[in-house]
């Protein structure tokens, strides 16, 4: 179902993490994108592992949904593993059959790159997880905000960004709902031969396209309706203000990262 | 005998998530062929997850619905069957138009069954007929027509697959007073000259109250109560304290009886009212 699709889907909660100012918490996950592809071990990985699973933890949201956010990425991590396996000619040569390899340093470096990708979805889907698309563009335009110097046009980027953020559930639901009507009328679109299930899309993506322009429309009319003339001179609702437990957050990342080097170095 | 029926029906969405909900909850219902049934509710009572479960768009999380007495899932590939006999109208149905001309729109669901050419074009042109669009209409693009005439467009879209049992949700909602009479009054003739089963939809129990032969009501997830007509109009206090509208009539009929008038009996169109007074009316010139 079309539902289930958990990408920047936001759990409302007040847990620590997510209460973290929005800003710190993209720097934070830029960090720890560094800290999973610095160390180069798995000492350094188990740090890492450490880290995602207590943030995990902290957030108070199921582990059921970090699982179902890795599930859509399988194929791709197969694939991954794969080719790490069968195309690493380094090491010890642990079977030979005709054309096919397999080292243990292939093993070595599939199963490690595995767990690195599984930890960087988890540790970015905690991010949406925890910050809803509104306060997350907010801090990206924050963050972004020293380009406007070179004129680089940061308010109605983050603009963009919100607005589409903001209507991706809202065609979800519209998608969903006219597939219904549609099934409802006897087009097979789960079900069928290939080129049925192509025509039958024709059903689906004209009145999709047709409600999107409309919504388009009656936005833009909404938006100037309240005068809204892009970013000069315009306030917010919600300042973003840092606590100290913003600095905390930063100053263990930082400690988690810089340990991860020098373990990275060390072994 | 039941065309439709429900036994301990439960849906619940988003299982095992902070969005878990139950939308439905244990309800068992029976529904005669040929019937006008009223289905109403508040928004969020479930109704609508109701009713996509009658043609197996929605699977029961647990439970049963039957279709001539037969579990509509008990061959999950005969599902689309179902959708052919159990004919649903979505709420704003004009969502759904896509084809070039109104003919082909209202041929869609048709054409997905299988059916010839010549029974495409007599369907088409009688249910067009029925709804009310005329024939000059069928060749127009349906996307320069009015918001009324898109609605029917989209209605006969399902009606022209003579389902046995049609349901419409909300058919007349944001149309104006004209044109909500005009659908009503076009259903209204279809059910006389079909027979079949129609389920209504409706927040307004002055659309329904004239015309459906049993009121369905839907009250947080549960069912309130189904009925006849006018037992459930005798109940007209829980009724508007579950929040729902009843006709004015009825409760102006109510403070009359509540001031010493008893007619004795419960009025829930205006129609009725009249007849009802003009003969009180008269009992007192005789007297």
């Amino acid at each position: 179902m079309l539902r289930d699709i958990t990408i920047g889907q936001y759990f409302p909660g007040d847990s620590v993490i997510h209460k973290l100012d929005p800003r710190f918490k993209i720097v934070i996950t830029i960090l720890y994108i560094v800290m999973l592809f610095s160390g180069g071990n798995y000492i350094c990985l188990a740090v890492g592992a450490v880290f995602t699973i207590g943030a995990i933890l902290l957030s108070k949201i199921p582990l059921k949904m970090f699982v179902k956010s890795v599930k859509p990425l399988f194929i791709f991590l197969l694939i991954t593993a794969f080719i790490n396996l069968f195309f690493m000619s380094r090491g010890n040569v642990l079977l030979h059959w005709k054309f096919i390899k397999i080292t243990d340093e292939g093993v070595n470096t599939s199963v490690f790159m595995v767990v690195r990708i599984v930890l960087l979805i988890m540790g970015s889907s905690l991010l949406t997880y925890t910050t809803s698309p509104i306060t997350l563009t907010d801090a990206i335009e924050r963050l972004l905000s020293p380009l406007r110097k070179i004129k680089f046009p940061v308010h109605e980027l983050a603009m963009m960004m919100s607005i589409a953020l903001r209507f991706i559930p809202t065609l979800i639901e519209e998608t969903d709902k006219i597939m219904s009507a549609q099934k409802a009328r006897g087009a097979e679109i789960d079900t069928g031969s290939f080129t049925t299930r192509a025509k039958n899309l024709i059903s689906i993506l004209v009145p999709l396209f047709i409600s999107a322009f409309r919504r388009a429309d009656e936005l833009a009319t909404a938006m100037e309706c309240r005068c809204y003339h892009g970013g000069e001179g315009r306030t917010r609702l919600r300042q973003l203000k840092s606590a100290p437990r913003d600095y905390i957050a930063l100053g263990v990342t930082i400690l988690f990262l810089a340990g991860v080097i020098v373990l990275g170095r060390l072994f | 005998m039941a065309i439709l029926e429900t036994q301990e029906l439960t849906y619940t969405y988003s299982p095992g998530t902070p969005f878990e909900k139950t939308a439905v909850d244990h309800v068992s219902l029976k529904i005669d062929e040929g019937e006008m049934v009223g289905v109403m509710g508040h928004t969020g009572s479930g109704k609508s997850t109701l009713i996509q479960h009658f043609n197996g768009l929605l699977r029961p999380t647990s439970g049963k619905v039957l279709l001539d007495g037969r579990d509509i899932w008990a061959d999950k590939d005969k599902i689309r069957d179902v959708r052919f006999k159990v004919g649903l109208v979505f709420q704003y149905p004009e969502y759904q138009i896509f084809e070039e001309t109104v003919y082909k729109d209202i041929a869609f669901g048709p054409r997905n069954m299988g059916l010839d050419e010549a029974e495409i074009k007599r369907r088409v042109h009688e249910t067009a007929n029925d709804i009310g669009l005329s024939e000059e209409l069928l060749e127009r693009s349906p996307f320069e027509l009015s918001g009324g005439q898109k609605r029917r467009v989209a209605i006969a879209g399902v009606m022209a697959m003579e389902p046995r049992v049609l349901i419409l949700d909300e058919p007349t909602a944001g149309l104006d007073p004209a044109g909500r009479d005009k659908i009503l009054e076009h259903i209204k003739r279809y059910h006389q000259r079909t027979k079949n089963t129609i389920l209504i939809v409706s927040h307004s129990m002055e659309d329904i109250a004239s015309f459906a032969d049993k009121i369905l009501v839907m009250s947080k997830a549960k069912l309130f109560c189904y009925e006849e007509t006018v037992k459930v109009f005798a109940r007209a206090d829980e009724i508007s304290q579950i929040g729902l509208d009843v006709p004015q009539i009825t409760r102006v009929f109510g403070e009359l009886k509540r001031r010493g008038l008893d007619f004795g009996k419960e009025v829930y169109t205006v129609e009725y009212a009249r007849d009802l007074l003009l003969r009180r009316l008269k009992e007192r010139e005789v007297r």
